[in-house]
């Protein structure tokens, strides 16, 4: 590119690319840091530098040894996985539903569900959290996924019914016609055809547990019952950043795999999002 | 007197009594029975109304001897009468089991509603037609008729219990004095009614932090929600240049912030930034851009600054791949036509580019500046809100209206406060978005 530097055109490409990389850079720069920090020889934030000089594992070891980290990890992976399967189911036969049947209250009932779930929820998780004692439930993982995907059908259900609503119609009444069920049908043609939003669904919801922290903050309460994104705040917040390390080691190991998993969906995920934008 | 009056007074005080005698709607009758034998038994069940009736209690309260409902009801309108944390009253507690009690309620209430008009429909039947549909047909025809309801039922009990009683626990609260002076169970908590509402905008230390604080949370969310998109669209257009030559790898650089948990990349900023020990300022000392250290979250101007910046950061990767999206879905033929017209980029990016962008991305966008107002986590786990302003009501500079709410909960117990702030939360974020789905084109197809 430099021997086109004297033209305009040439100009115009190089400005292109130094804006790319400097762009580039700032996105790396602090990810980097992360990484090097969580192999830094030393606990605290000082003297923590982009490439330091030696590097080490210990703050990983310390990472298992002296925190809870495999059970918050294990809290969380359960919590995300079995969010992700009640989520798509809840949220997947509520679309059919409404994609398909036309019913009184319809209309209404999914616009009240929507905005209904714009109300700020840190006061309403005394009632939830009332709720759960009263049945016994705080502390197991349920509670946590009954919240997540209670609070994820509203929007989910818009956006799967979109979906939905581009599945021609036509393909259930040849079903109906051959003798099939309304359940026969949604597993047999609704299921198989909707699958990448499923994939999306399945995905998001996946994801949102790992780092909520407000929900697991109140309501679960002890350390064996801590979730990654609770253990990982305390562990920087009011001891003067010496665990610094060790938080790094931490995050880099929580992030590195959902990143790969995002990066790995990202077409679903691009999908999901742009069928958001166009069906509002 | 016509069947259908006779069938319709005998169901008001028997369900299904019209639909059993006038109707010969043996099986319907009964099931409509059965409902009314529940309600009655949950209420007297759950309670000592027997022994009362039977005069064995000498000193008969609600609060300890009603059933279901009029406890429900009574705890609800009440809030307890007694205090003391041992033998009193939980008013909180009352209060949410009120709310539940009124729910169930409303279901029988609807229940009953539907009694009556079928009592009275059915004997309509008989008067104008003479026809006598059996139960059994009835009930076919309603399971067919009703599928979506059945299917729908589970998710509703849970959207009611999770979603909807603690949003009207949250509402009622702001009509009461539930704050760290009347923590139950060591003390009642009393309805007030629109007191706090008065006091929020009355009470100068209140009104003022309010609107300071709301002025802030509209600048946050519009500076939020239009860097991250604008830049998003900048990086976009510049990624889709014919002068780039290994896009992917820019991408998948740029893709980053988008894919690692919000919550890390936030920490990480506050404690890259941290003013005391923070490798970035350090750095910007050693190759002498300054020479002391640059208080990025605690100088409140420089930390609003920072939240901005640190949300561009995060925010700008969504918006650049849904916007390379629509780019590559544009008609290539409108570009040719405007290069032969002899528009210049700036030209054809304005003409082109910029509205079929704004019109896809349009809802979204909404959406997103909803999101913004509400975003707890860009400014809790970056700047806590801080720093602390001494002329505000526990609140610091970068304080949104939804981390106050939370700092007002937790760590200060301003229960009643906090829920009229969760009101008129609700009142901008829900009438922001519900006209946004009015116009989108998703609520037109329903």
């Amino acid at each position: 590119m430099k021997n086109r530097k004297k033209n305009p055109r040439g100009l115009k490409a190089f400005l292109i690319n130094a804006e790319l990389i400097i762009t580039s850079l700032i996105v790396l720069i602090p990810v980097i840091w992360i990484v090097m920090s969580s192999f830094h020889k030393g606990t605290g934030l000082t003297g923590s530098s982009l490439i330091p000089s030696v590097l080490t594992v210990q703050n990983y070891v310390r990472l298992f040894r002296e925190t809870d980290y495999l059970i918050w990890f294990k809290n969380s992976l359960s919590i995300a996985i079995l969010n992700a399967f009640v989520s798509v189911v809840l949220i997947l036969v509520t679309a059919w539903v409404v994609s398909r049947f036309h019913f009184k209250g319809r209309k209404s009932g999914l616009m009240t569900m929507l905005i209904l779930s714009m109300f700020p929820s840190f006061l309403s998780m005394t009632a939830i959290y009332t709720l759960f004692i009263t049945f016994g439930l705080n502390k197991t993982p349920l509670s946590l996924v009954l919240v997540y995907s209670a609070g994820a059908i509203p929007y989910n259900v818009w956006l799967v019914k979109g979906y939905l609503d581009g599945v021609p119609i036509s393909l259930d009444e040849a079903a109906y016609i051959d003798g099939s069920s309304k359940i026969n049908t949604f597993f047999k043609i609704i299921i198989p055809m909707s699958k990448p939003i499923i994939v999306y669904c399945a995905v998001a919801q996946f994801m949102a547990p790992w780092m909520d922290y407000i929900l697991p903050n109140l309501l679960f309460t002890g350390t064996s019952t801590k979730t990654i994104a609770v253990g990982l705040y305390a562990m920087i917040t009011g001891n003067e950043n010496s665990y610094f390390t060790t938080f790094a080691a931490g995050a880099v190991l929580i992030a590195v795999p959902i990143t790969i998993l995002y990066l790995l969906f990202q077409k679903y995920l691009v999908e999901g999002i742009s069928a958001g934008a166009n069906k509002g | 007197m016509a069947k259908r009056k006779v069938s319709f007074l005998i169901s008001v005080f028997i369900w299904g009594g019209g639909q059993f005698l006038i109707g010969k709607q043996k099986m319907k009758g009964f099931l409509f029975f059965c409902m009314e034998l529940i309600f009655l038994s949950i209420e007297f069940f759950s309670g000592y109304w027997l022994d009362y009736l039977a005069g064995n209690i000498v000193h008969f309260r609600i609060g300890i001897y009603g059933g279901f409902f009029t406890r429900g009801l009574w705890g609800l309108f009440t809030l307890g009468d007694k205090a003391g944390a041992r033998y009193g009253d939980h008013s909180t507690m009352l209060m949410i089991e009120g709310i539940i009690s009124i729910m169930v309620l409303a279901l029988f209430v609807l229940l009953y509603i539907w009694n009556l008009r079928d009592a009275y429909q059915t004997g309509k039947d008989i008067d104008s037609k003479g026809v006598y549909t059996t139960s059994g047909e009835y009930l076919k025809h309603t399971l067919s008729k009703s599928f979506p309801y059945i299917v729908l039922t589970p998710v509703i009990i849970l959207v009611a219990f999770m979603v909807l009683m603690p949003i009207l626990f949250s509402f009622l609260t702001a009509f009461t004095n539930y704050n760290k002076n009347h923590l139950p169970p060591a003390s009642l908590v009393d309805w007030v009614g629109l007191k706090n509402f008065v006091k929020l905008f009355k009470v100068p230390i209140w009104s003022g932090t309010f609107f300071s604080v709301l002025i802030w949370t509209v600048i946050w969310s519009l500076l939020a929600t239009f860097t991250t998109y604008f830049f998003g669209m900048f990086q976009a257009v510049l990624l889709n240049s014919k002068h780039v030559k290994v896009k992917s790898l820019y991408r998948s650089i740029m893709i980053l912030p988008w894919a690692i948990p919000q919550m890390i990349s936030l920490l990480v900023f506050k404690n890259l930034l941290n003013g005391q020990f923070g490798p970035l300022g350090q750095f910007l000392i050693d190759i002498g851009v300054t020479n002391k250290r640059i208080p990025f979250l605690t100088d409140p101007m420089i930390a609003k600054v920072t939240v901005v910046l640190v949300n561009l950061w995060m925010g700008f990767p969504m918006f650049m791949i849904m916007i390379q999206g629509i780019l590559s879905n544009i008609d290539k033929s409108l570009y040719e036509a405007a290069q032969i017209d002899g528009g210049g980029d700036l030209q054809v990016f304005q003409k082109i580019t910029l509205p079929l962008v704004f019109q896809a991305t349009g809802p979204l966008l909404v959406m997103n500046l909803a999101g913004n107002f509400n975003g707890f986590g860009s400014i809790y786990f970056l700047t806590e809100g801080g720093p602390v302003n001494p002329n505000y009501q526990l609140a610091g500079d970068t304080d949104i209206l939804i981390s106050w709410i939370y700092k007002l909960t937790l760590n200060n117990q301003i229960y009643d406060m906090a829920a009229v702030m969760c009101i008129i939360l609700f009142i901008l974020v829900g009438g922001v978005s519900f006209w946004n789905f009015k116009r989108s084109s998703a609520f037109k197809e329903v």
